[in-house]
This record gives C-alpha cells, structure tokens and sequence, in this order.
C-alpha cells in the first residue's frame, strides 16, 4: 500500500481537541490557509482581484456576499479546481500549512485530496453504492481492504449524520436518497478522505429548511477535526454557524472579523449596507 | 500521489492518443493510395470508355452512367416516402405511432444492404412478368430507394424536431391551418432536412451490395431500365479481383473519382451546416 | 371574412390530405419491415422445406451436389464481428474519451469530424484498399510474426497468408470505429460536469476520474454504441468478401480463411441455378437478416435493463 493509503488507513492523527461542546470549541488554532494577493480570470473577465486572507485551523470561516461578488470562485482556487476550466488563469498564491499549494512541484491532485469540497447541488455519483460513494476517494487512493473501507464508511457517515437513516440500505444506488441525505452523502464522502480543509459551497441552497437545520449543526460538529470554510448566501447561516465572517464585492475582499463583530458592528459602509439588506 | 498513479495516469492518456492515431491512419492511407494511384489511372478514354474486362481499352463512362441513373430512380423514391414519413413523425404521429415508426426505421437502417439486395432479387428479379424480370437497373434503383427511405426518414424527422415547439405553438394560435404550420416549419428545418438527404444520396452512391444481386453489372451502355447496368461501385468490385494491373489501376481511378464525391459531400455539408453527428 | 368560412372541427381538406399522405408514407416503413420478412421467408421456403433444420447446422456448402448448409458461415460472421469489437472497440473508446475529455477545444472541433468522415468512404474502397494495401503491407507482416512466434496457439494455426478471418476481423473494426467512438463521445459527453467535479474534488487523476464518473455515467450510451457497431459489423460485404479468404470451412483459427452469410450470398448468388439452390441462397439472406433484428433486439432489451435513471440515447 502506497504510504498515503498507510495513513489513511491508520486513521488520522488529528489536531488535539478539548471535549467541551462545540460552540464553545478552544481548540488550539493557528493559520492553515493562507491566501496571499489573488488574482483569477475566466477568459478575459477578471473574478477575483487581490484577494489576502486567511482561515484559522479548527473554526468555520463562512465567506459571504453577493452573488458574482467570486466567493465559489475563490474556494474553488483553494482546491485547485479552478483552473479545470478551459481558459481559466490565476496569480498569487495560496499556502496549506505554509506551503504554497501552487509550487511548481506540487500536484493538484493531492491538494484536492487535502482540500475536500462538498457542492452546491448535492453530486453522489449515481451509478455507485452509498456505501461506494461514501469510500470512492479512498478507493482512489489505493486502499483495498473491505473491512477497512467499511469501517471507514461506517465513521464518515456517523459523522455526516447520516448513518442512522441509511444504514440498511447502504447498497442502494447514492441517488436513490432524498436531496438533504445525498448532500449529507457528500460529506460523507468529503470526509472519509480525512482531509485538512473542509470546503462547502453554499452546501444547503438547494435544501430545504429541515435539511438545512441538519447540516448546519452537522458543521459545527465539525470543526473539532476539520478547518471549515463555507461560502454562504444566507447572512443568517453565517451567524449560526461561523466563528469567522468575510465579506466579498466584486471580486475584493471587504471586511473579515469575528462573525458576531461583524455583524454587530461592521467597519465598512458597504458591509453595512449589505448586512442590513440594502442590497444583495 | 504515488509515482504509481501518476504513470498510470499518463500511461492512459498515451493510450487515447494511440488510439486516435490508429483510428485516423487507415483513413490517411486510403486517401493517399486512392488520390495516387487513382490519379495515374486517369485520362481521356478512361472518361469515354466502358467497362471492358478484355485489352486495355476500358472506362467508367457505363458505370458513372449506371450510377448516376440508378441513384436518380432510387432518390425518386426514397426522398419523397423518406421525408414525407419524416414530417408524420414528426408532426402528425400520435407520439405512440410517432415513435414506432422511428423505432422500425432504426430497424430498417441497421439492416444489411445485401439483405436488401436479396429483397429485391427474390422480389423484382425473380419474379416480375417476363419483360420486367432478371437483373435490372430498375431493379437497382429500387433495392437502393428502398435503403434510402428509412435514413432519410430518421434525418428529417431530426430536423423537424429541431424546430422550437414556439413556432407550432404560435401558428396553432394563429389559427394557420396545420399543413401550412408544416410548411413553414420545414422551411425552418430547410437545411436539416436537405443536408440529411444529400448524406443519404452519398451513402447510397456508394454501395455495392444491394446492385450485386440487382444491376449485376455491365459492359455496355443504359440500354433501358430493363436491362442490366453497371455502376462505379460494381466497377471497382470487378476489376479490384481481376489480377489483371491495367483492370487494377482502373479500379483505383474509379475509386478516386467515387471516393472525392462522396467525402466531398459529406465535407461540404458539414462545413456549410453545424450538424453534429453525420451518419445516416 | 364570412362565417360559412369555419370549417367543419377546424379541418380542411388539404389538412386532412396532407396528414392522411404522410401516414401512408410512414405506414410504408411498417410495409417495409414487413416486406423484408415476408417476402424473404417466402423465397426461402423452397430451401427450408428442402433442408430444415440442416442448414443452419451442418457444415457443407455444395452446389453441385445440391447441399446447403451454412453453420461455418454463420460462424464466420459471428467470429469476425466479435473480433472486430476486440479490435475496434478498445480504440474506439480511446478515441470518445480523448475527443470527450482531453482534446483542447481547438483540435477536437477538427478531428471530431475527421474521425466520423471515416463512415462516409463507401465499403468497396475499404475493401478493395485493404485487399492492396492493409493485408499485402500491415496485416501479413504481422501474421507471419505472430505465426512463427505463437504458432503453436490453435488460434494462430493456419497459412497465414493475410486473407483470412483475422483480416476480416481489422477491416471491419475499423470501419466500425467511426459509429463506436461518435455514440460513446456523444454519452461522455452528455456526463454532468458536476460529477466530473466530485471526483475530482476527491482527489482522482484524470484518468482516474474519467474511469469512475464518465465511464459510470455513460455506461449505457457506450454499450449502445457497441450494439451499434456490432449490428454493421455482421452486415458488411464487400469490404469483408475481398479479404476473408472465401472458404467454405469454418476452422477455429484467426489465420485461416473464412466466410460470412454477406460473403457467401455475394459470391454464390449468380452460381445457383434451380428454384431451390436459388432459394438456398435466399435462406442465407434470411439468416442475416434474422441475425440483424436480433442483434437489435438484443440491443434494446440490455438497454431498457441498464436505463435507471434517465439515460439518453438511441
């Protein structure tokens, strides 16, 4: 088994953590992403421009603002997935852990395997199991032992929050689940990789409330294990959920601070302004 | 990511493109061989002459008869039943009928040319009254008309559909009556329609199976529809088995004129419309 | 405008002839499929009531001796279709997945097309360039290696002389290549890049993400576009009749000669004389198209089976 698999396998050796709940996590943090001068064009149209900032290990970072304001196309350069895009470019960099993920010798493919990404529109792949959905990142990475792979799907979807409602039906196709459960399948999935960073983008605007309410307190439970950003359109998500705020427009970064200071008292007019619904 | 994946990775990448090469080789050579040998094969009797198994005197001036001829008969009955089935499925059918029609058409396409031919021979050849019967170039026309009216049923009724229902709608509002509505929406689907039947016309030009059992073949001029006919597909046939250069190389000049037609229509039509897939 | 003016239901009688012209003509492809059954089993009833059940499973095909019996045919045409999908269906897909997921936009817009032009060039000239060129300079270099170095596999028997089953086998995979790789680029293609994005949001290479998602998701387009290619495979003539060798023993060798229904009717159909060697000829015909419809048939039912959600496609 490759070495990756190893540690995979082995389980993740995590960041030490307190047992208090979780709202009240005082995990050690200190800065895992860093994004530094960030510049990403599609083609000619340029998305993002300087943007600097950075998310502290163990917290969730909800990044908000309007829409085209480049807060997906952000966290998709955060995992690489950006430059996918046919005609898509970048500059700046981006540093996992004090590394720069876009060094000339890194693979993309590792950072994405670092960087997990849970989707818009929940993504299971059809054609496969649940409980194939949830190990097809492991699988990918070499780890062949079914006991294993079981007990991991067993753990991801505890932690999804999901195993109770699947767990009989763990070979039934990945889409035959209601939409909030396919969502939740995909951060099952997410995490079975054990990645360091958990990326959502805009995880629940296809959800509906009750689904919703399930995979935001699933996000706070998350933070002990994993660094979370999440993109948010919803300003009342980011105030349940996020320990930090940043606010986006037109491809800058405006404002970022504690979610309950920036909400109470942002330090920008156009922060203000879009918190109070003048526009969005 | 191990060193094993990556190779692995690329080793398929390098698999596609072999592929690609392998499958766009045969196609370059029979270009070439056809275009040079073909070309040596040209002059003026090779125009004014016909086919002749004996000497060095022989021509395709029969054969490009005998196919233009039997082409025509074949277009005067495939093109009307074939587009007029066409727009009842597209337009007229009960979506029940509407769709086995297609349905037998698909059948019809896929079955093989020389079945075809046996059609005809044990219908016309065999068995018409005495006047009528044996090998004919009627018989030719017949067997390929047959062939054509499936595919240029299918092409036409794709055209059709590609018309936006709006246009039906707003003429049913209207008050036009149907079979105008038809009109005008073929006049929409003008180009889908007729590029289907110009790739149809290509497709059977080219066949030679069907007219082995029907045309036979002939060393003589059109002597009447009742009579045997050679074509240019025959031509090659017979004088690619021959042994004999001179017949061979005659072989390659008929299959140089056949082939710049037939690709020549089909790259034309494609240059001129964006049709997607072109098979018929 | 007068009232009289309304017609009677809203039709008028150039409407109703209109749709009544077109039925009949879409009824002339029922007529049509009809006739091929009818009509070819008809002419082949003298045949089958000569020989029975005989024909589709003895081995000898004797025209002067007045027997007809065309298994080593039907084994010819199956054997050399199934080669041709070994053959053609490997580069076909490498071919769809190139075109689908790795060709820059640019080269794609052009080789797309060049591939399918492929299916535009007319089976005799195939044939008639692989019997001059493909066997004399590619096929016959490579049976006389594989010869000499595994002769002694039964499967690599036989004189090698390049006109033979394995010959057959390579001309029609490439003349399938076109259908194969245009169906499965078409069902690559219509993959949500959504899912593209899941695998590779969990780390995949690319072709490991083509591996699990574009292949999953258009498993069904691809296995129609096999079925497709198959169906032409088993109905081609010329480009087989020049190159299989035309024996009349079927021998379960890649490097010996072989025929197909299509070849046989191609070479026989004007040697037979008499109403029932004539009808043995047809009978031949009615097998492949036997063969067709069910290849089709087949096609369809595996089809509706692997259609779960939505799928498109033929």
């Amino acid at each position: 088994m490759s070495s990756e698999a190893e540690r995979l396998a082995a389980g993740k050796d995590g960041v030490a953590v307190s047992q208090e709940p979780d709202t009240t996590s005082v995990a050690k943090t200190k800065t895992l992403v860093e994004v530094q001068g960030l510049n990403a064009w599609y083609g000619p149209q340029q998305i993002l421009s300087g943007v600097s900032m950075q998310f502290s290990s163990n917290r969730v970072t909800a990044i908000i603002g309007p829409s085209g304001c480049g807060k997906s196309t952000l966290v998709r350069c955060i995992n690489r997935l950006h430059e996918l895009v046919p005609n898509a470019k970048l500059t700046g960099s981006i540093l996992l852990d004090g590394a720069d993920i876009y060094g000339p010798q890194v693979d993309p493919v590792d950072v994405r395997r670092r960087i997990g990404m849970v989707f818009q529109k929940p993504n299971p792949f059809p054609n496969m199991s649940i409980r194939d959905n949830v190990v097809a990142g492991l699988k990918l990475a070499g780890v062949r032992d079914k006991k294993k792979l079981d007990e991991v799907a067993k753990s991801a979807l505890q932690k999804a929050f999901l195993w109770d409602e699947v767990k009989d039906k763990l070979s039934n196709s990945g889409a035959s689940i209601s939409g909030g459960q396919q969502q939740r399948l995909c951060i099952a999935r997410a995490l079975a990789v054990e990645p360091e960073v958990l990326l959502m983008d805009e995880p629940c605007s296809a959800l509906d409330p009750t689904a919703t309410a399930k995979i935001e307190d699933l996000v706070i439970t998350l933070k002990r294990n994993y660094t979370v950003i999440i993109v948010t359109h919803n300003m009342q998500q980011a105030s349940r959920v996020a320990d930090y705020t940043a606010f986006m427009y037109l491809g800058k970064l405006i404002e970022y601070d504690e979610t309950a200071s920036m909400f109470e008292t942002p330090k920008e007019a156009l922060t203000e302004r879009y918190i109070t619904g003048k526009f969005g | 990511m191990n060193a094993r994946r990556k190779l692995v990775d690329r080793f398929w990448i390098a698999f596609t493109l072999v592929a690609l090469v392998l499958a766009l080789a045969p196609l370059a050579s029979i270009i070439y061989y056809v275009t040079v040998k073909g070309l040596a094969a040209l002059n003026i009797s090779f125009f004014t002459h016909n086919f002749s198994q004996v000497g060095t005197e022989g021509g395709i001036a029969n054969a490009l008869q005998g196919t233009f001829l039997v082409v025509l008969l074949a277009s005067a009955i495939g093109v009307p039943t074939g587009v007029l089935s066409g727009v009842y499925v597209a337009e007229y059918g009960s979506k029940r009928y509407g769709e086995i029609v297609r349905f037998l058409a698909d059948v019809l396409v896929g079955i093989p040319s020389i079945v075809t031919g046996i059609l005809i021979y044990s219908t016309l050849v065999l068995s018409l009254p005495a006047p009528f019967r044996g090998y004919t170039a009627f018989a030719g026309g017949v067997a390929l008309g047959f062939m054509e009216i499936p595919i240029v049923s299918n092409t036409t009724s794709e055209a059709l559909r590609t018309v936006p229902n709006s246009l039906r709608e707003a003429s049913a509002a209207l008050g036009v009556r149907k079979w105008r509505a038809t009109l005008v929406i073929m006049a929409n689907a003008l180009s889908g329609v007729t590029t289907g039947i110009l790739l149809a016309t290509a497709r059977i030009a080219g066949e030679t199976a069907p007219l082995l059992l029907t045309a036979l073949g002939s060393t003589r001029g059109f002597q009447g529809w009742f009579q045997a006919m050679e074509t240019m597909t025959l031509f090659i046939f017979q004088n690619a088995t021959s042994g004999t250069p001179f017949l061979v190389e005659q072989a390659w000049g008929a299959s140089f004129i056949l082939l710049i037609t037939v690709l020549g229509i089909n790259i034309i039509v494609r240059i001129v419309t964006r049709r997607r897939t072109t098979f018929v | 405008m007068a009232v009289g003016s309304l017609k009677r239901r809203g039709r008028s009688i150039v409407d109703a002839g209109f749709r009544d012209l077109s039925f009949a003509f879409a009824a002339f492809i029922v007529f049509l499929i009809l006739l091929y059954i009818i009509e070819i089993g008809y002419h082949s009833l003298p045949s089958i009531r000569a020989y029975g059940l005989s024909y589709v499973i003895g081995s000898e095909w004797n025209p002067p001796r007045e027997i007809f019996e065309v298994l080593p045919e039907i084994l010819g045409t199956l054997a050399s279709s199934i080669i041709a999908l070994v053959i053609g269906v490997p580069i076909s897909l490498g071919v769809a997945v190139f075109l689908a997921e790795i060709s820059p936009r640019g080269p794609r817009v052009v080789i797309g097309p060049v591939v399918e032009l492929l299916a535009a060039v007319p089976s005799i000239v195939f044939g008639f360039w692989a019997l001059l060129v493909l066997v004399p300079q590619v096929i016959r270099p490579v049976e006389h290696a594989l010869s000499a170095s595994l002769g002694f596999i039964p499967l690599f028997h036989g004189a090698a002389s390049g006109y033979d089953l394995f010959s057959a086998g390579v001309i029609l995979a490439i003349m399938i290549i076109p259908y194969v790789a245009a169906v499965s680029r078409d069902a690559m293609q219509a993959v949500p890049r959504s899912q593209l994005e899941a695998a590779y949001a969990l780390g995949g290479t690319k072709s490991e993400v083509i591996q699990m998602s574009v292949f999953g998701y258009a498993r069904s387009g691809i296995i129609a576009g096999i079925f497709l290619g198959f169906g032409r495979a088993i109905g081609e003539t010329m480009a087989v009749t020049l190159v299989i060798g035309n024996s009349l023993e079927f021998k379960a060798s890649l490097f010996a000669p072989a025929q197909t229904l299509a070849s046989l009717i191609a070479n026989d159909y004007s040697e037979t004389i008499g109403v029932v060697q004539v009808s043995a000829i047809i009978e031949a015909g009615l097998v492949l198209l036997a063969l067709s419809l069910l290849s089709n048939l087949g096609a369809r039912l595996i089809l509706r089976r692997f259609v779960k959600r939505g799928a498109q496609l033929l």
